[in-house]
Order: C-alpha cells, then sequence, then structure tokens
C-alpha cells in the first residue's frame, strides 16, 4: 500500500499547531479520574446531540494515543513523579459533574504545536510521501458514488493532477473563516467540507459552531481555556467574578458555550470594559509570575503582541470570537463517511474516510469541550488509517476505473476564473459573507434574522460564483487559491445559515430567541423535536434529519441519561 | 488615536512567469486602525493588488509561514508592529533560497538539513504501557529548543548557511539536534553525535549569533549549538 499526503501549507503550519491548552485523556495523574466520567462530560457538553457510540469509543481510546504520542516524543510537562502534567478545563469533572478534574494532557500552552511537531516527525522518521503545498480541488466519484480520489493544484506551478486513489481520507479541518472575527488561521477555509458539499455529501449539524469565549478583543487570536484551568478569572467592569452567577458550581470552567454566552450578556447588559464597553476581562494578576512562565509562556507572549499587556500585571481584555465547527462531513466511530441511503441513514461511502475537525463523527454533539478537539483528531486520525488498512486487506478497497470526465469540474472552475470579466472581487464577497455569518448567525440567534441571513448569503453565495482575479500567473497565483477557497467557505456559509435557521430549538452552541426554556423544553431544547442531526444537501439547499445515536458501543455501558443542563 | 493611516513600502517583486527579473516596487496602502502588524498590512495590499504573494497562515507568531526579510532582518510578518517600522517599509524574500514568486522561496534546502538530523525521538526498549518517565527538571532542559516553529529566519539569516547551505545544517537544524541530544528519552546520542561530527555540519558555525538576534520566539540556536560542541569534546577525552 502506497500513501500520498496532500497538503496545502508545509505539515507543521496546519492550524493543529495553534493549539493551546491540552488534550483530554483520563489518565488521573493529579486527580482521580476514568473515562466514565470523561464519557459523561462530552455527552453532557454535547447537549445530548453527540452519537454515544462514538463518544464512547473516543473517550476509552484517549489514554492510548496520549501515551502514543508521548512514546513518539511530545514534550509534555511533567509532574513531580514525571508523569504527564494534567490540569483542568472546562466542563470536564469528577463524579459526573461534581467538581473539576484535571485531564487535560499539556505541554505548556503550546500543545498543539508540540503534537504537531512530534506527528510531523514521526512521519519523517517513516518517510511518509508529502505532496507539500497542493490544494486539493474537487473529490472525484463514479456513478455509483464510490469515491476515487481528488483533483489537486500544485501551488509552484498552478499544474491541476488527478490522485487516483483506493482510499481517500479528508483530515482537512474547519472553515472558522466564514466568520468575521474568528480564531482560525487565514487557511481554515473548509476545503475538505466544501469539496464533500460539491460532491453530494451531506454536512452534518453545520448550525453548531463553537464561539471561544477568550479570544483577545480586536484581533481574534485565542487565548487557551488553560488560563482559566491555571486559574484565570473573568471580570465585568465592575471586576465581578460574573461567571458565579451564570454557573454557581463549575464558575468560569463551565462549558464554553455557557460562558461566551454569559459573557456577551454582560456586554449587552452594559457591564462590559473599556471605553466601548465591548469586551470582558480576563484577569490572572493573582497567579506568581512563575506560574505564568512555566505554565502560560505562550499566552503572555500573545497578550503583550497581540493586547498590548503584560497578563503579570493586568488582565487581558477578551471577547467570545469564532472557534471551531462541530458539525462537518458525517462519519462513524471508523472513520467511514456515512450518507444516508434506501432508508438507512448511515451507509459508508466506499473509498472515503475523514476525521478532526472537517468530520462530524458526532462527539461533539451541539457543543465541543476544551481538549476534546485534539483528542479527536488523534482517535478518530487513528481509526480512520486503520479501517482503511483492514478494508485494504480485506479487499473492499480496489483501484475502481476512473470516469472520462474525473477533471473537468477542476478544469472548468480554473477556466472560469481565467476567463472571468466583469466579475466580484474575492476579497469584497469574502467580506460581505464573514459579516453576513456574524452578524445572521453569532452567539445569540432570532428567528428573524436568520430568516434575513439566509436570503442574504444565497446572494453572496450568487456573487461568489463570479469571482474575478487579476493574477493570471501560473507560478504561486495565491489570488487563484484564495478564490478557490471562497468556494469552499460558501457552501460551509449556506450550510450553517440554513441549518441553524432551521432548527427551532436552543441546543448547545445554537442558541434561538423563540426557544422558551420550560419543563417540557429545558434551556429551550426541544427533544420531542429536535433530539436528531441535520444533513444539509448542496444542492438545493435540501435539509434531512437522522437520528442521534444515544446507545453506547458496548452493551455493558449505560447510556448517559437526558438531563437539563447546568454547570 | 488617529484612525486612518498611509504606509510606504518598498516590495521586491518577482513572477517568473512574466518578470524577466526581480524589481522593487513603490507602493503605498491606507490603513484602517485594526491594522497592527506588517501581515495586517501586506493583507490590505493585497485586497488592492492580487498579483502581490506571500505566505501566511495562523497570524499569531506559531506556524512559521510568514517570515521574510523587513527592513533588513528576517522576521514574521504577523508579529512585526507597523508603527515601529521605518517607512518606506521595505521587504524582501528571506535571504540565500532561492526565489520563487515575490516573497515565497523554495525552502527545500532548509527543510533537508532539518530532516538530516533526524528529528525525531529514538529510543528503541518496548514501549511501556504508559509513558515514559521524565522529571520536571529534566523536561526543562527541552525549553528554549522544541518551541521552534521552522519559520527559517535563522539559517537564512546565517552567513555560513548563505555559503554551504548544502553543507551546514544552520541554526534551525543544529537547535532540533540538540533538542534531541538534550532529551533523557533519546538513546540515540553517539549516533547523533557521530551524524555533525563534520567540518562543515556543525563546525561551520562560528558564533555570529545573527540567529540569536532574528528568532521570532527568542530562542537561541547558538547556546544549543555551544552545547552539542561541549558534547562533543567531553565525548572525544
Amino acid at each position: 500500500m502506497r500513501t500520498a499526503v496532500l497538503t496545502k501549507v508545509f505539515p507543521t503550519r496546519s492550524h493543529t499547531v495553534a493549539a493551546q491548552g491540552g488534550v483530554a485523556a483520563s489518565l488521573g495523574n493529579s486527580t482521580e479520574d476514568n473515562w466514565h466520567w470523561h464519557m459523561y462530560d462530552t455527552v453532557k457538553g454535547s447537549d445530548w446531540l453527540g452519537d454515544q457510540d462514538a463518544i464512547e469509543f473516543m473517550v476509552k481510546k484517549a489514554n492510548e494515543v496520549v501515551v502514543e504520542l508521548e512514546h513518539f516524543g511530545m514534550p509534555f510537562d511533567r509532574t513531580d513523579n514525571g508523569k504527564i502534567y494534567q490540569r483542568p478545563f472546562g466542563g470536564h469533572s469528577q463524579n459526573y459533574g461534581q467538581t473539576p478534574v484535571s485531564r487535560s494532557c499539556a505541554a505548556a500552552d503550546r500543545t498543539g504545536h508540540a503534537m504537531l511537531h512530534a506527528l510531523y516527525q514521526r512521519n519523517v522518521r517513516a518517510n511518509t510521501q508529502f505532496f507539500v503545498e497542493w490544494m486539493a480541488m474537487d473529490l472525484i466519484r463514479n456513478a455509483d458514488g464510490d469515491v476515487l480520489g481528488v483533483t489537486a493544484m500544485e501551488m509552484e506551478t498552478g499544474e491541476v493532477s488527478i490522485f487516483h486513489a483506493k482510499a481517500t481520507i479528508f483530515a482537512t479541518g474547519g472553515a472558522g473563516r466564514i466568520y468575521y472575527s474568528s480564531t482560525n488561521a487565514f487557511i481554515n477555509t473548509g476545503d475538505g467540507v466544501g469539496m464533500a458539499a460539491r460532491a453530494g455529501i451531506p454536512l452534518e449539524d453545520m448550525e453548531f459552531w463553537q464561539f471561544h469565549p477568550t479570544g483577545v478583543a480586536g484581533a481574534g487570536v485565542l487565548i487557551t481555556e488553560g488560563v482559566r484551568g491555571e486559574g484565570g478569572i473573568l471580570r465585568n467592569a465592575s471586576g465581578e467574578r460574573f461567571m458565579e452567577r451564570y454557573a454557581p458550581n463549575l464558575k468560569d470552567l463551565a462549558s464554553r458555550d455557557v460562558v461566551s454566552r454569559s459573557m456577551v450578556t454582560e456586554i449587552n447588559e452594559g457591564r462590559g470594559c473599556g471605553s466601548d464597553k465591548d469586551h470582558v476581562l480576563l484577569d490572572i494578576t493573582h497567579l506568581s509570575p512563575e506560574t505564568i512562565n512555566k505554565r502560560l509562556p505562550g499566552i503572555r507572549e500573545i497578550s503583550i503582541q497581540f493586547a498590548g499587556v503584560d497578563p503579570i500585571k493586568a488582565p487581558i481584555p477578551v471577547v467570545p470570537t469564532c472557534h471551531y465547527q462541530m458539525g462537518g462531513i458525517p462519519t462513524n466511530y471508523k472513520g467511514q463517511v456515512v450518507v444516508p441511503k434506501d432508508g438507512n441513514p448511515n451507509v459508508p461511502v466506499a473509498g472515503f474516510y475523514a476525521a478532526g475537525e472537517c468530520a462530524c463523527a458526532s462527539v461533539h454533539g451541539a457543543n465541543r469541550l476544551g481538549t476534546n478537539s485534539l483528542l479527536d483528531l488523534l482517535v478518530f486520525g487513528k481509526a480512520a488509517g486503520e479501517t482503511v488498512v483492514s478494508d485494504f486487506k480485506s479487499g473492499q478497497l480496489t483501484l475502481k476505473p476512473l470516469p472520462e470526465n474525473a477533471a473537468d469540474v477542476s478544469l472548468a472552475r480554473i477556466a472560469r476564473l481565467e476567463s472571468q470579466t466583469n466579475g466580484e472581487d474575492v476579497h469584497e464577497v469574502r467580506l460581505e459573507m464573514q459579516r453576513t455569518m456574524q452578524k445572521h448567525a453569532g452567539v445569540f440567534r432570532f428567528a428573524d434574522i436568520l430568516k434575513e441571513g439566509v436570503t442574504k448569503i444565497l446572494e453572496v453565495a450568487e456573487r461568489a460564483k463570479k469571482t474575478q482575479i487579476k493574477d493570471k500567473s501560473k507560478v504561486w497565483n495565491t489570488a487563484r487559491t484564495e478564490a478557490l477557497e471562497l468556494d469552499n467557505l460558501i457552501e460551509v456559509a449556506k450550510a450553517t445559515m440554513i441549518s441553524a435557521e432551521a432548527r427551532k430549538e436552543s441546543r448547545g452552541a445554537h442558541v434561538r430567541d423563540d426557544a422558551i426554556d420550560c419543563a417540557e423544553t429545558p434551556n429551550g431544547r426541544d427533544d420531542k423535536n429536535w433530539l436528531k442531526h441535520t444533513l444539509w444537501f448542496s444542492e438545493g439547499n435540501r435539509l434531512d434529519y437522522k437520528p442521534v445515536n444515544l446507545q453506547p458501543l458496548s452493551p455493558e455501558v449505560e447510556p448517559i441519561a437526558l438531563a437539563k443542563r447546568t454547570y | 488615536m488617529s484612525s486612518k493611516r498611509t504606509v510606504q513600502f518598498k516590495i521586491y517583486r518577482y513572477d517568473p512567469d512574466k518578470d524577466d527579473k526581480p524589481y522593487m516596487q513603490d507602493i503605498s496602502v491606507e490603513l484602517e486602525e485594526s491594522d497592527k502588524k506588517l501581515l495586517d498590512a501586506l493583507v490590505r495590499l493585497k485586497a488592492k493588488d492580487d498579483t502581490l504573494s506571500f505566505r501566511r497562515s495562523c497570524r499569531e507568531g506559531v506556524c512559521g509561514s510568514d517570515a521574510m526579510n523587513i527592513n533588513g532582518k528576517n522576521g514574521l510578518a504577523c508579529l512585526t508592529a507597523i508603527d515601529e517600522l521605518a517607512q518606506p517599509i521595505t521587504i524582501r524574500p528571506l535571504p540565500g533560497l532561492p526565489v520563487v514568486r515575490d516573497v515565497i522561496v523554495d525552502m527545500t534546502q532548509f527543510f533537508k538539513q532539518y530532516h538530516s538530523i533526524k528529528p525525531y525521538l529514538i529510543n528503541n526498549d518496548p514501549a511501556p504501557e504508559r509513558e515514559r518517565l521524565q522529571t520536571p527538571e529534566d523536561r526543562e532542559e527541552l525549553n528554549g529548543l522544541y518551541e521552534c516553529i521552522l519559520c527559517a529566519c535563522c539559517s537564512t539569516s546565517c552567513p555560513s548557511f548563505w555559503w554551504n547551505p548544502d553543507k551546514f545544517v544552520g541554526p534551525a537544524g543544529l537547535l532540533a539536534a540538540y533538542r534531541f541530544l538534550a532529551d533523557t528519552r533519546d538513546q540515540a546520542t553517539g549516533e547523533r553525535l557521530d551524524n555533525l561530527e563534520d567540518p562543515y555540519r556543525l563546525f561551520r558555525c562560528h558564533s555570529i549569533m545573527n540567529c540569536v538576534d532574528v528568532c521570532p520566539k527568542g530562542l537561541n540556536p547558538t547556546k544549543a549549538i555551544g552545547k552539542i560542541k561541549d558534547m562533543m569534546l567531553r565525548r572525544a577525552v
């Protein structure tokens, strides 16, 4: 079996590198812990939209994959007895929600960097064949819907090639750049998600976007939740620790959606900080400079660089910022992409696998817990790889003949960009999309504003069909790359707005003004009508739904029963 | 605070598809108040002229994409404050590597050297069930080493690397070499030192210290190189 890894940027530049606070595993190195508690926290964090089979699979594999990374050389911080250092994180608890637990395995506040480099280094050792700075363009499917590979463009030459494969795994990340204010990198344009959508694969639960509570006000750069894990406190204009009112038990370490909404409520009610009262403050001035320099050195660097504040001396101005795409390409816990077919909602697409933020297994449901994303990509990345190997060995994967027109779609997209006249400016259309998403599908959502948002985003999508670029060079044409990326972003933006408008309840990160908090629908969550996954199809913007799997993988594991979510 | 301000640039431009040779372009751009870093200004420039090509990704100094030569000194555009730069701001590609287009360079040689030091943990003992233990003090030895983002600011500011990019590992690669030499979990010390025992690979470093001066992460490759030389010496006696 031969493997080609296509990557739009040099491997250590992918956005995993920016993850800060840690990766979850119930190693119990500092406080007692077990996977049952981790499973409970994850299901509750997902507001019961997560599939309990996939969640059980993930939390049970956590120790194994984290220890494996340590063996690969990842430089985790250490406890006094030499084990992997763990810190508390939002929504992670002991004993089913009772007290915070130290579950986040960390390398200072540079866990993603340490992880991505360790994984790349392991690939250097294995002599993996990378195609660096190749941009995947379109998924190739045959008449049966089987996936046969992708088309991709070498950025240095502008040449388009076909990668004809027995198996295709997407690990292409999220599309946080659909929003105006995002912690995400420029490259996070949902390329795999957009490619899948254009090729007829539905997108699951795209209405659920995580707004991270602590993006640097103005700059959007991420400040890890690990800051609160180390003892950081959020304060409003009067210096009040307001999270005590919203989450009396876990306070600043409540789930991200809860903290973000509390912050926006503080700001909306006039208790924001600064001359415009448009942010709150993250205070760690009570921590010792030694702790800050040892555990949060990167955060200190970022605060000084992007907020102009040394957190040893003064609190950091922060505001909820788009951070993570909970939805994505539907997969099962083995990493196989699944679609509805003949009445079965989860039929694997032959030859197609996905893992990480681009995929929806679904372990995060309506709201992801911090540190579960690095865990997700480790567990399901590995599962997808292992599934490909076993499918290969059992003879299920063969090289199917390419359709004649395999590259036509991609070539047509490039030809259109070459010849477009009187077109739209890529930068302008992207900005309009980002402003529309920010305004119409933010932390709090409103029925009428969502409805307007749908009309607007469809208008923006029409404009995106006519983008025009000045740069006609074949060599490193980044204008062309950005135009192609916009095609992917637009798919995600449409999916998000349309799925959000349709979901008439509040759940996790999706909170609407017209959902009522009462005994029937606690926190506005309507399990009777909406305990189901959304599936959005690009063609005709059609919506479908499929049931949530409330049944864990092992018969002996008790399902986590539905309950009102409080912290 | 003033809201709008205009910044003058002198930018190295070269598109092999249409230019016979590189040239310096004079261009200015009006900034918004929220534009603080050089990268913000370059993005603004690109919105005006989409043919300007540069790499960028995380915009927070951790991915290492947007290294370039800024007013004569290598650095990351995303961590460089516009207001601290003399104008016109002169932007050139990283020195010493072949230019592909504008400020995009071919980094093959740089990564080849990084790969040459076997940048991965070597430990041939059977993997234990749980993590290998390491004291906090031993772990601290890796601080100042593992944080490298492979931006190449250091190696492309090093005269020894300019002269012998194929033979001298360069500061980034040597920093990585010491990162593994310093790791108590790694068992390949002898093999790693053998790999560097050569008139060029390690010993072309003459402690000029440009690398330390430009590292956007505040790392000190010269110090790490000194420690490798010490290990070599101790091994010899």
